[in-house]
C-alpha cells in the first residue's frame, strides 16, 4: 500500500522541527522544465505590474474607464476564476452528503484546487480594489454594509475560504505527522463541508446578485432578474468541467504520485461527471431558454451581440452538452475531455459578457484589457499552479494518505 | 442511524454564527420615514450656461477650474476633477443648458452597494462618499443608473469624486457652493416636497414654457434633484429609459432569500448526510 515515490517520512512519527519545514521548501527534482522556463518570467514581470500599479495607481497599468469600471481582473479573475472553482463544493456534496464513494479519490485536489482559486482571486481583488487597506472594514465591523451584495459575497467567500481549508487540513496534519490534529480535524470534516455547500449556494449565486442593479448597463440577452440561478447551476458544470480537465493532467503531470487502483478508476470517475455535466447544461441550457422568452428578447437576435449570445448557447452549451450525453453513452473519455474544454470556453464567455463584454456595451470607449492585465492574471495562475505543484509534491493530495491517518478515521 | 451528536452541535453552531451575519438585512431604523430628504430644484430654462456653479463648485471642493467652453453636440462629462457639468443642446425649442451632477436618489444603488457604508445617504439629503470607509471596489459606479461616481484612477490612493450637495456647507446652514453662485437663481434649495409643489407651480404658472412632467420626482424611485425643461427630457441628455422603482428594489429577493437558504440549506444537508451514511456496507477498498 505504500506509495513508492512519497517515502516513509510520512509514515514515521516525526516531532515538529524547522529543519524539516526548510527542506520542505527547497524544490524537488529539476528546476529548468519547459513550464518553469515560461511561468517564471511572466510572474516576475506580473510582480513588477504589480508594483508599478501601487506605486502609479491602477490607471498605469489598467484599461478602465469611468463608463466600465470592471475589467479582466473582476470579470476573468474573479467572477470566472470562482465559478470554476464551483468544483470543490460538488465533488464534497458527492462525495461527503450523498456518500458516493467512487469520487473519494478526487476530493482532496479537488478542494486544494478551490482553496487556491479562492486564495488568489482574493489575491487578485486586492490588486484591483483601489484603497485595499479598508479591505478589513467590512469584516472587523462598524462598517457593515448589509443591504450589499457584495458585503454578503465578501462574507460567504471568507467563511468558504475557512471552511475549504478545514476540510482541506487532514491532508496538512498526514504531512506534518501530527495524528491528534489529525484526528481532530477529520472529526470537523462533515461540518466544514455542510458550511461549505451552503456558503458556496449564496456566493456563486451572489457574484451573479453583484450584477442586478446594473439593469440598464448589461446588455438585454444577458441581464434577467434569474442571474443568480444562472450562475449557481452554470458553476456546476463548470467546476465539474474543471475537475475532468485539471484531473486529467494532473494524472499525467504526477503520474508518480496516484495509485494504480486511482489511475485505472479515473477514467470512470470522468465517466461519472459526464452525466452529471450533461444533465446540469440541459436544465441550465433550458433555464437560458425560459429567461429568454420570459423576457421577449426576440428583436435582439438578429444583431451582433444577438449572434454571439447564440455561439455562447449553442456553441458551447448546447454542442458540449450533446457532447457528454453521447459519450456518456459510448463511453468517450477523449470526447468528455473534448466537451469539458468547450464548457469551460462556454463559461469564460459567459461570465464576460455578463461583466465585461456586455458590460456598458453602449459606452463610446470600449474596454479592451491592456496586455499589463493581461500579464498580470497570468501571473496570477501561474503562481497558483506553482503553489499547487508545490504542496502536491509533499502532502498526501494525489497520492495515498498513511497508514496511520486511514486507521484514525475508523 | 443516528446523527453523531458532536457533528450535529458543530453545523448548528456553524449555521448560527451565519445566522447572526445575516440577521441584520432589512433593518429599518423607524424615524427613517420620518425624515423630509432636502434636494435641488434645477430649472433649465433660467439656466444661461454661465458655468459660475462649475467654477464655484471646482473651487469648493479643491478641484481644478473647467476651461472647456460649453458647444452644442459637443458633450461634457462630468469626471475625477469634475464634479458637475452643463451641456447645450438643440431642442425643439432651441436652446437649452442642462446641468449634470450626482441626483442625489432617495434610495441610492450605490449606497445599497456599498459594503463598507462609505456611500451614504445623509438623512438631510444629500448622499456622500466617506474616505476613510471606502476600499475602491469601484461597485458603487457599476450600480449607478446615472453614471455618477468617478473614480482617480491615476492616484495610488485614489478618491471617488461625485457631487455632495457641499454637505458642510448645509450642516452649517449654508447654501451650496452653486447655488451662491448661480446669477440666474436656476438652482433652488429646499426639502423635496417644497421643491415639487414649486415645481408643479412653475408648471402651471406657465404651462407654455415648460413640459409638464419633473424629472426625478419617479425616476429611480425618486432622487434629490428634480429637474425642469421646457422639452421632453430625452432632448436634453437625461435618462428616461430608467425604471421607477429604485434600484436597490432589484436586489432584495436575492437578499431575503439569503438568510432563508442559510438557514434551511444546512439541515437539509444534514438529513441527507444522515439518510446516505449508512445505506452501503462500509468499502474500507475506497476509504
Amino acid at each position: 500500500m505504500t506509495n513508492p515515490a512519497y517515502p516513509t517520512i510520512a509514515e514515521n512519527e516525526r516531532k515538529f522541527n524547522w529543519q524539516f519545514l526548510v527542506n520542505e521548501l527547497k524544490p524537488k527534482g529539476k528546476w529548468l522544465t519547459p513550464f518553469n522556463i515560461i511561468s517564471l518570467p511572466i510572474m516576475l514581470l506580473g510582480l513588477a505590474l504589480i508594483v508599478l500599479r501601487f506605486w502609479k495607481g491602477l490607471g498605469a497599468v489598467t484599461n478602465l474607464t469611468q463608463e466600465i469600471p470592471w475589467g479582466l481582473w473582476i470579470g476573468f479573475d474573479v467572477v470566472t476564476g470562482v465559478a470554476f472553482a464551483g468544483g470543490a463544493y460538488v465533488v464534497t456534496f458527492m462525495v461527503y452528503i450523498l456518500n458516493m464513494k467512487k469520487y473519494h479519490s478526487i476530493v482532496r485536489v479537488t478542494v486544494l484546487n478551490g482553496f487556491l482559486a479562492y486564495a488568489f482571486y482574493t489575491g487578485a481583488l486586492l490588486i484591483d480594489l483601489g484603497r485595499p487597506w479598508n479591505v478589513v472594514n467590512p469584516i472587523i465591523g462598524n462598517n457593515y454594509g448589509t443591504s450589499s451584495v457584495m458585503f454578503l459575497v465578501a462574507w460567504h467567500f471568507l467563511l468558504y475560504m475557512l471552511a475549504e481549508l478545514f476540510e482541506f487540513s487532514p491532508a496538512i496534519a498526514e504531512w506534518l505527522g501530527a495524528k491528534r490534529a489529525h484526528k481532530i480535524l477529520s472529526g470537523m470534516t462533515i461540518g466544514a463541508v455542510i458550511l461549505g455547500i451552503t456558503l458556496s449556494t449564496l456566493h456563486q449565486s451572489g457574484l451573479g446578485a453583484l450584477f442586478l442593479m446594473a439593469k440598464d448597463k448589461i446588455y438585454p440577452l444577458w441581464y434577467s432578474e434569474f442571474i443568480p440561478i444562472l450562475f449557481v447551476v452554470s458553476s456546476i458544470f463548470a467546476g465539474l468541467s474543471m475537475v475532468i480537465f485539471e484531473g486529467s493532467i494532473s494524472n499525467k503531470v504526477f503520474f508518480n504520485q496516484i495509485s494504480e487502483k486511482n489511475h485505472k478508476a479515473h477514467n470512470s470517475i470522468i465517466h461519472g461527471l459526464s452525466k452529471i455535466c450533461a444533465v446540469t447544461m440541459f436544465a441550465y441550457f433550458f433555464l437560458q431558454f425560459l429567461v429568454f422568452i420570459h423576457d421577449k428578447n426576440w428583436n435582439y437576435m438578429n444583431t451582433p451581440m444577438g449572434y454571439w449570445f447564440l455561439v455562447e448557447l449553442i456553441g458551447f452549451v448546447l454542442i458540449p452538452m450533446m457532447m457528454f450525453f453521447y459519450s456518456y453513452r459510448t463511453g468517450n473519455i477523449f470526447m468528455i475531455k473534448l466537451a469539458a474544454i468547450l464548457t469551460m470556453i462556454g463559461v469564460i464567455l459567459n461570465r464576460l459578457n455578463v461583466s465585461v463584454i456586455g458590460f456598458r456595451w453602449d459606452a463610446p470607449v470600449h474596454y479592451i484589457p491592456s496586455w499589463m492585465e493581461i500579464v498580470v492574471t497570468m501571473a496570477i495562475i501561474f503562481t497558483e499552479i506553482w503553489i499547487f505543484r508545490w504542496v502536491v509534491n509533499r502532502m498526501p493530495v494525489l497520492s495515498e494518505s498513511p497508514i496511520w491517518a486511514k486507521e484514525n478515521n475508523h | 442511524m443516528s446523527i453523531n451528536r458532536r457533528i450535529f452541535f458543530k453545523t448548528a453552531g456553524l449555521i448560527g454564527a451565519s445566522l447572526t451575519v445575516g440577521k441584520s438585512f432589512g433593518e429599518t431604523s423607524p424615524e427613517k420615514n420620518e425624515i423630509e430628504f432636502r434636494g435641488m430644484l434645477y430649472d433649465s430654462t433660467r439656466c444661461v450656461g454661465c458655468q459660475e456653479c462649475e467654477k464655484a463648485c471646482a473651487i469648493a471642493h479643491n478641484l481644478p477650474e473647467p476651461q472647456d467652453e460649453i458647444k452644442a453636440g459637443v458633450l461634457r462629462k462630468t469626471s475625477e476633477t469634475q464634479r458637475c457639468a452643463i451641456n447645450l443642446f438643440n431642442t425643439t425649442k432651441g436652446e437649452v443648458y442642462v446641468r449634470k451632477q450626482c441626483m442625489h436618489c432617495n434610495e441610492p444603488a450605490c449606497a445599497a452597494a456599498c459594503l463598507t457604508e462609505a456611500m451614504h445617504k445623509t438623512i438631510e439629503g444629500p448622499v456622500i462618499w466617506r474616505e476613510p470607509k471606502c476600499m475602491g471596489c469601484r461597485y458603487c459606479m457599476v450600480s449607478c443608473p446615472f453614471d455618477v461616481p468617478k473614480f482617480e484612477y491615476n492616484s495610488a490612493n485614489p478618491k471617488i469624486q461625485k457631487c455632495d450637495m457641499c454637505y458642510d456647507r448645509i450642516l452649517k446652514g449654508e447654501k451650496s457652493a452653486c447655488i451662491e453662485a448661480c446669477p440666474g437663481e436656476a438652482i433652488t434649495f429646499g426639502t423635496r416636497r417644497e421643491l415639487i409643489a414649486e415645481a408643479r407651480k412653475r408648471i402651471a404658472e406657465n404651462p407654455e414654457l415648460y413640459f409638464d412632467q419633473i424629472y426625478g420626482e419617479n425616476v429611480a424611485g425618486g432622487t434629490g434633484w428634480l429637474y425642469l425643461s421646457p422639452v421632453p427630457f430625452n432632448e436634453i441628455g437625461l435618462n428616461t429609459k430608467l425604471q421607477n422603482s429604485s434600484y436597490p428594489e432589484l436586489t432584495k429577493g436575492f437578499l431575503y432569500s439569503v438568510a432563508s437558504v442559510d438557514v434551511l440549506l444546512p439541515p437539509l444537508l444534514l438529513g441527507i448526510y444522515a439518510a446516505t451514511k449508512n445505506n452501503q456496507p462500509k468499502e474500507d477498498e475506497n476509504d
